[in-house]
């Protein structure tokens, strides 16, 4: 059971890694003024969110090496299926928060002679991490329950372990029962609270306190 | 491997089949879930503080737990407990209870959005509880409600591929049995993942139509 | 334009022929307009009659539509090629751009930064200052608008007054040619006003500035300005002295919009 729970923090951990990468990515592509490479991500969000993870996870394992020579163990494919899915989902909050800073501030930037650049690097970016972080945090924890799909690929995940004692010992309620207060736990007390504790800082940037 | 078309027609008709399943899957799940979604929210609403933390402390145990580890739970401890589920029964209740808690935080929200003087309002000209709730402050939650509704709505038919795992017949698991009938996976899977955006695109567009039309209506503009 | 009073001194900031137009609506309408070194100048009138877009355009924050800006006589909105005039490229613009500063309405400083660090960021950013000589430089100016004490707290912890003391700072920091101030004083609170108009002044007296200024408070532009334009429908219908367009103004306009304000108050 425990290496099960060790596997399942590590899909979290690569899936998170790769999905902030292509948020980052494709959320700027997103308010990119030339329209090739808006298209290009929209294209690409509408397609990972308009799908189902379950098939995509799917067809990363099983469809994708008959395509190309690309053999992925099942471990890759699945926090790559994850990562780009759930990428998807944060190009649309990273948007979002940029989106939400006044555009005064842009004005005062550029009354400074500042460069679009040095604009979002010193003024905007700063700024979008409060609208950033709670939507960012919900992803997060949908994130850790997405892992437990990769159990269907064969991923030794905890899902997968689960299944795996209830074949054997056929103690169903515990083994269950055990599975999903541990995600419970890793979820509500672990995660939502790293996570406030994020929201606090940027907060704490911004010289406000939170409640 | 090449893309082989005749096979794909071949298997076509199963898909859709199983496509039809899926469909009447969700939507079974879908309402299900807006009816017990109003009952905990309701249930976080109430006077009582005890049935309140109850209430909360469910909805955030359905929410912090996979989907696919509560279907495990309800098809095979159930029958431990004497309770015996059929596969779809057993999904329909747990997607009920998992979209559930999604949708009445979603209620929550909405409710909260209505300002609070829209109750001392409704308080002032002495309306009952239930003129307040059914004529004045639903139908104002309802705009806001829409689009996070409609966003779950898309979630759950996307979500229906778990039901395959405990054994119910839906457009994924037909994939699944012709790919390990015939050994063709690149056909199966692709025409699955196309099928669903079929469904899930002009999904999100209509509920995109609905929620202007509803926002229209009520006078609200939308930009 | 002939200047028959300063026929030395080019003017630093000139307005030739200038039109803008958003859609349909033509917000400045071949608006010729100059400004002397050192000069003071309150822009008046109703909403809408295009005296914002003026500042804003020499700002930048706006495009041109037609006509030409020249700032220190060299053009800000087009540039020289082949004897021609073509309109500006970005890295153009920039080269002049930190010749000129603005004040906004809302003060619109970085929340996430405290006071000395909203101060600094563009001197050491894109005057390319050592950030000792930036420090330096903004105690100085901070002192100047008397808000030193608070250098180290962040914008959210002050009142607007104290906020747009700040931003006047900050915008002295680029050491600008022409300072300009968007009704800087229309979203404080009345007692808080005040501070910002003795800053104002004490910039007038002390430093000599070339201040473009758009406001509503006419006694303060009566007592600071050597000149009053009035603005109506994106032309300046009137200018003069402050005497001449408070006093006596000649135009029906003027007339009726100095009365609507006078009466307000």
């Amino acid at each position: 059971m425990l290496t099960g729970i060790g596997v399942t923090i590590g899909q979290l951990f690569c899936a998170s890694a790769l999905a902030i990468v292509i948020a980052l990515i494709f959320g700027l592509m997103r308010l990119s003024s030339n329209k090739i490479i808006l298209s290009v991500a929209t294209i690409y969000i509408e397609f990972f969110r308009g799908t189902s993870l379950l098939i995509q996870l799917y067809w990363i394992y099983y469809v994708l090496p008959l395509l190309i020579n690309l053999n992925l163990d099942a471990f890759n494919a699945g926090f790559i299926a994850l990562g780009l899915n759930f990428g998807a989902y944060g190009a649309e909050i990273v948007r979002g928060s940029i989106q939400a800073v006044p555009r005064a501030q842009w004005e005062a930037g550029r009354a400074l002679n500042m460069s679009p650049y040095l604009q979002m690097r010193r003024i905007i970016i700063p700024q979008t991490f409060s609208h950033l972080l709670p939507p960012a945090s919900n992803l997060l924890v949908e994130l850790l329950k997405a892992t437990a799909l990769v159990s269907l690929i064969s991923v030794t995940d905890l899902m997968f372990m689960s299944k795996v004692f209830n074949q054997t010992y056929w103690m169903s309620l515990q083994v269950f029962g055990t599975a999903l207060i541990i995600y419970y736990i890793l979820a509500r007390f672990f995660l939502t609270p790293f996570l406030r504790w994020l929201e606090v800082l940027a907060a704490r940037k911004m010289g406000k306190t939170l409640g | 491997m090449a893309w082989r078309w005749d096979f794909a027609f071949e298997i076509l008709p199963q898909l859709l089949w199983g496509a039809v399943y899926t469909l009447m899957a969700a939507g079974i799940g879908y309402l299900l879930a807006v009816f017990i979604g109003l009952i905990f929210m309701m249930g976080q609403r109430t006077p009582s503080y005890v049935l309140n933390r109850i209430t909360r402390e469910v909805v955030e145990f359905f929410r912090s737990t996979p989907l696919l580890v509560q279907l495990f739970f309800v098809f095979y401890v159930a029958p431990q407990f004497g309770i015996k589920f059929s596969a779809w029964n057993a999904a329909m209740l747990t997607m009920g209870l998992h979209y559930g808690t999604y949708l009445s935080e979603v209620y929550r929200g909405a409710i909260e959005a209505v300002p609070k003087q829209q109750w001392e309002a409704c308080k002032a000209l002495n309306l009952s509880i239930f003129r307040t709730y059914g004529r004045i402050i639903l139908p104002q939650a309802l705009p806001v409600a829409l689009p996070g509704m409609g966003n779950y709505l898309v979630g759950i038919i996307k979500d229906t591929p778990m039901l395959a795992t405990i054994g119910v017949v839906e457009l994924m698991q037909s994939a699944n049995t012709v790919g390990s009938l015939t050994y063709r996976f690149l056909e199966p899977y692709t025409m699955v993942g196309v099928i669903f955006l079929i469904i899930s695109l002009p999904t999100a567009f209509g509920l995109r139509k609905l929620e202007s039309m509803v926002s229209r209506r009520q006078g609200i503009s939308k930009q | 334009m002939n200047d028959i009073e300063n026929t030395e001194e080019k003017p630093i900031v000139k307005f030739e022929e200038v039109t803008k137009r958003y859609g349909d609506l033509i917000v400045l309408d071949k608006l010729n307009l100059e400004i002397k070194k050192n000069e003071m100048v309150s822009i008046i009138g109703p909403s809408g009659s295009g005296k914002t877009t003026v500042l804003r355009m020499l700002m930048t924050l706006e495009t041109i539509d037609e006509g030409v800006i020249y700032i220190d006589g060299k053009p800000l909105t087009h540039m020289r090629s082949k004897g021609n005039l073509i309109p500006a490229d970005e890295k153009y613009i920039s080269s002049l751009r930190s010749d000129i500063g603005m004040v906004f309405q809302q003060f619109n400083l970085f929340p996430h930064m405290t006071v000395l660090q909203n101060c600094i960021e563009a001197p050491i950013n894109v005057l390319g200052l050592r950030s000792d000589e930036a420090e330096a430089r903004a105690i100085d100016l901070l002192g100047m608008v008397g808000m030193l004490d608070k250098k180290d707290e962040h914008p959210s912890r002050l009142s607007g007054g104290q906020q747009q003391r700040v931003a006047i700072a900050r915008a002295l920091a680029m050491r600008p040619k022409v300072m300009l101030l968007d009704e800087v004083t229309s979203a404080l609170d009345p007692e808080v006003i005040g501070e910002v108009l003795s800053v104002i002044r004490k910039l007038n007296s002390e430093h000599n500035l070339t201040m473009l200024m758009v406001t509503h408070q006419m006694g303060f532009a009566r007592e600071v300005s050597d000149r009053v334009c009035f603005f109506y429908e994106g032309k300046i219908a009137e200018q003069g002295t402050p005497n001449q367009i408070f006093e006596t103004p000649k135009n029906e306009r003027t007339k009726q919009f100095l009365s609507a304000v006078l009466n307000a108050n």
